[in-house]
């Protein structure tokens, strides 16, 4: 073999593309093999990853799964079931975990998108910053201060009850910043073409706001609201400070005691008797079905009606 | 990849400001006018709103914990004594700072390395039709609530723990950390910093993926150019463009790893008040979250529930700085890129 022959060969096995790598393949060992070492680290950590969320739902489809299937799961309360009794529902619970959230949301939505607009429509300078940096950190509070705070507010100072709407006003807290973010990005996509349009047609900048800006937006603003349900739906921390748990249907917001799907998970869920159990881990259930579905509906409206820019 | 995600293509966006002479022009009509100045005024109300929140967060928190505090009859942050009960009050929070830091920062260990793997699989190395799945998927992690983690995490993981922790304590049982206390190996706070790696990793994931798949296609294009191999292309181009976006997310995850209350509080086992002191992950304990949440339904008088309210103003404390700095990372970041 001639030096020449070597020389064309190797340059021919570099020019040749191979694999789905696009590029040059002809490397030495040390280097190939870390790539290659790489690429299995990074889909190892993807099926790691996929584990637990495979084994949770799993635990819970067959651990409460059935209790779902039964009609008076939907039906029926926890009222005078013991712990012995096989039978009873959920719903008083769902109830209670679907008014509180509606609530929250009727007081968030408003709040969360008007700073949404002004910080996207009319924010400028410190202020703006100001804004933009405590929605940062109303975002980063764990629940149980929001809780505190509104025991300190409501209980402390003014000496009202415990009632569902302090809890409605902890996760107020807790829903707004998901508010304001999910819309800030939206009206961020409204592009300016429109609103030049508007104002050129002399329309005043809160009517370009409310009547071409927000609509184009809509679908985004339904997402952010669907996802900060989906969140406050599964908090339970304020609702163990300021929520007390019956076994009764509840509608009362400011008459003491409305149950919920986690104090309904958290009263019973230190119990061994196996139709409490069953019903520990059909409340998980119906709770993460409720979240799911609010979760793919957000997704499914972000995807069906984003802004077309 | 960048344009894919609508957060890359909001960056790219012009600032609000760029909206230039229409900011100043207000229309001329007496009903613009008046209609302009109560909408606008609105909105910012509503963002003075969320600012007056936050301030009175703090205010409340610390105007109840000071009574406390002044009767407070030893040092509040290095007692591991817990005594609101009694009349003179003892409560410090060395032994809730150390169990809160000790579990968060185990399931970051976990869950940083785990989620920026992930993350590059996402972006770098899935097929086209697994990308998108495989970030919701990752997403739905999020989605479960903590109180299930908690159930799952004492009942289910809880049960294959035993293994784990003897062999960890075979191998380092010298060293303090991994000292057995007799806690059951359900009940630990290695179990809960396992727990809190999975509630945090789509938090890390997201972020962390946003960013790779930003980085410019020139940076990686050029590395490959250069005959980079996939994996030097990645250290060498994505890495680097991505890592204030890695720490912030990382702090993010850490802000919510701490706070967690109903997960940690169902999984770790409390201990005895006067129970020795133990620096090792295998014991039990109490968070600060856990332990106003375990005591919720002791707040009866203001002195006591001040006790807990000090404890809440150490966690709000210590997740405002958290935040801030991931925001400070990623703002810095910002001005970089534009």
């Amino acid at each position: 073999m001639t030096s020449t022959e070597v020389t064309s060969d190797s340059t021919l096995n570099a020019m040749r593309p191979r694999g789905s790598e696009a590029g040059f393949d002809h490397r030495s060992g040390p280097r190939a093999l870390r790539n290659e070492l790489a690429r299995i680290v990074m889909w190892t950590a993807f099926a790691i990853a996929m584990v637990p969320l495979v084994w949770i739902m799993w635990s819970v489809v067959t651990k409460g799964g059935t209790m779902l299937l039964d009609s008076n799961w939907w039906t029926h309360s926890q009222r005078g079931i013991t712990n012995r009794v096989v039978g009873g529902g959920a719903v008083h619970a769902i109830q209670g975990t679907i008014i509180e959230a509606l609530v929250t949301a009727l007081m968030a939505v408003p709040v969360g998108v008007m700073t949404a607009i002004y910080l996207v429509e009319y924010g400028r300078g410190r202020l703006a910053r100001a804004v933009s940096f405590t929605v940062d950190i109303l975002t980063g509070i764990p629940s149980i201060v929001a809780a505190l705070f509104i025991y300190a507010v409501w209980v402390t100072v003014f000496g009202f009850q415990r009632v569902a709407f302090a809890v409605c006003l902890a996760l107020v807290m807790l829903m707004i910043p998901v508010v304001v973010r999910s819309t800030e990005e939206m009206l961020k996509l409204v592009p300016n073409d429109l609103r030049e349009a508007a104002y050129a047609l002399g329309v005043p900048k809160w009517k370009t706001i409310v009547r071409v800006v927000l609509p184009t937006a809509f679908s985004g603003i339904i997402t952010g609201v669907l996802l900060g349900l989906a969140r406050v739906m599964g908090e339970t921390a304020p609702l163990l400070i300021l929520g007390p748990y019956t076994k009764n249907i509840a509608t009362d917001l400011f008459g003491g005691l409305m149950p919920t799907l986690p104090t309904m998970i958290n009263q019973d869920r230190t119990e061994v008797l196996q139709p409490a159990v069953d019903r520990v881990w059909g409340a998980a259930a119906t709770l993460i079905l409720l979240i799911l579905v609010l979760n793919i509906a957000g997704r499914l409206v972000s995807r069906l009606g984003a802004p077309k820019t | 990849m960048p344009g894919s995600t609508g957060v890359s293509a909001v960056v790219e966006l012009p600032d609000p400001e760029g909206h230039g002479p229409f900011m100043e022009d207000r229309a001329t009509t007496g009903r613009g006018q008046l209609g302009d100045r109560l909408f606008g005024g609105t909105a910012r109300g509503a963002g003075l709103l969320v600012i007056a929140l936050v301030t009175l967060i703090a205010v409340f928190l610390l105007s109840q914990a000071l009574p406390a505090l002044a009767q407070d009859k030893v040092n509040f942050l290095t007692s591991t004594q817990w005594n609101v009960d009694g009349t003179p009050l003892q409560f410090g929070i060395a032994n809730l700072l150390w169990v809160t830091v000790l579990s968060s920062t185990i399931a970051m260990v976990i869950a940083v390395p785990l989620g920026v793997s992930v993350a590059l699989f996402i972006t770098q190395y899935a097929p086209a039709w697994l990308s998108r799945p495989a970030a919701s998927l990752v997403d739905l992690l999020a989605a479960v609530p903590s109180i299930v983690y908690g159930l799952w995490g004492l009942q289910v993981l809880g049960t294959h723990m035993d293994g784990v922790q003897s062999l960890l304590q075979h191998l380092f049982g010298w060293f303090p950390l991994f000292k057995n206390t007799g806690v059951g190996a359900a009940s630990t706070i290695l179990t809960v910093a396992v727990v809190l790696s999975i509630m945090v990793l789509p938090i890390v994931t997201a972020l962390s993926r946003e960013v790779f798949a930003q980085t410019p296609t020139s940076h990686t294009d050029a590395a490959l150019a250069l005959g980079a191999t996939r994996w030097e292309m990645i250290r060498t181009a994505v890495l680097p463009f991505g890592k204030p976006g890695v720490v912030s997310a990382s702090m993010l995850g850490l802000g919510r790893a701490l706070g967690e209350t109903i997960a940690v509080m169902i999984i770790l086992s409390t201990l005895a008040d006067g129970s020795p002191w133990s620096w090792s992950m295998f014991n039990g304990g109490e968070t600060f979250a856990s332990k106003i949440a375990n005591n919720a339904a002791e707040f009866d008088s203001p002195k006591k529930a001040g006790a807990f309210m000090a404890a809440g103003l150490v966690l709000f404390l210590l997740t405002f700085v958290v935040n801030a700095m991931a925001r400070v990372v990623i703002e810095r970041r910002k001005a970089f890129v534009e």
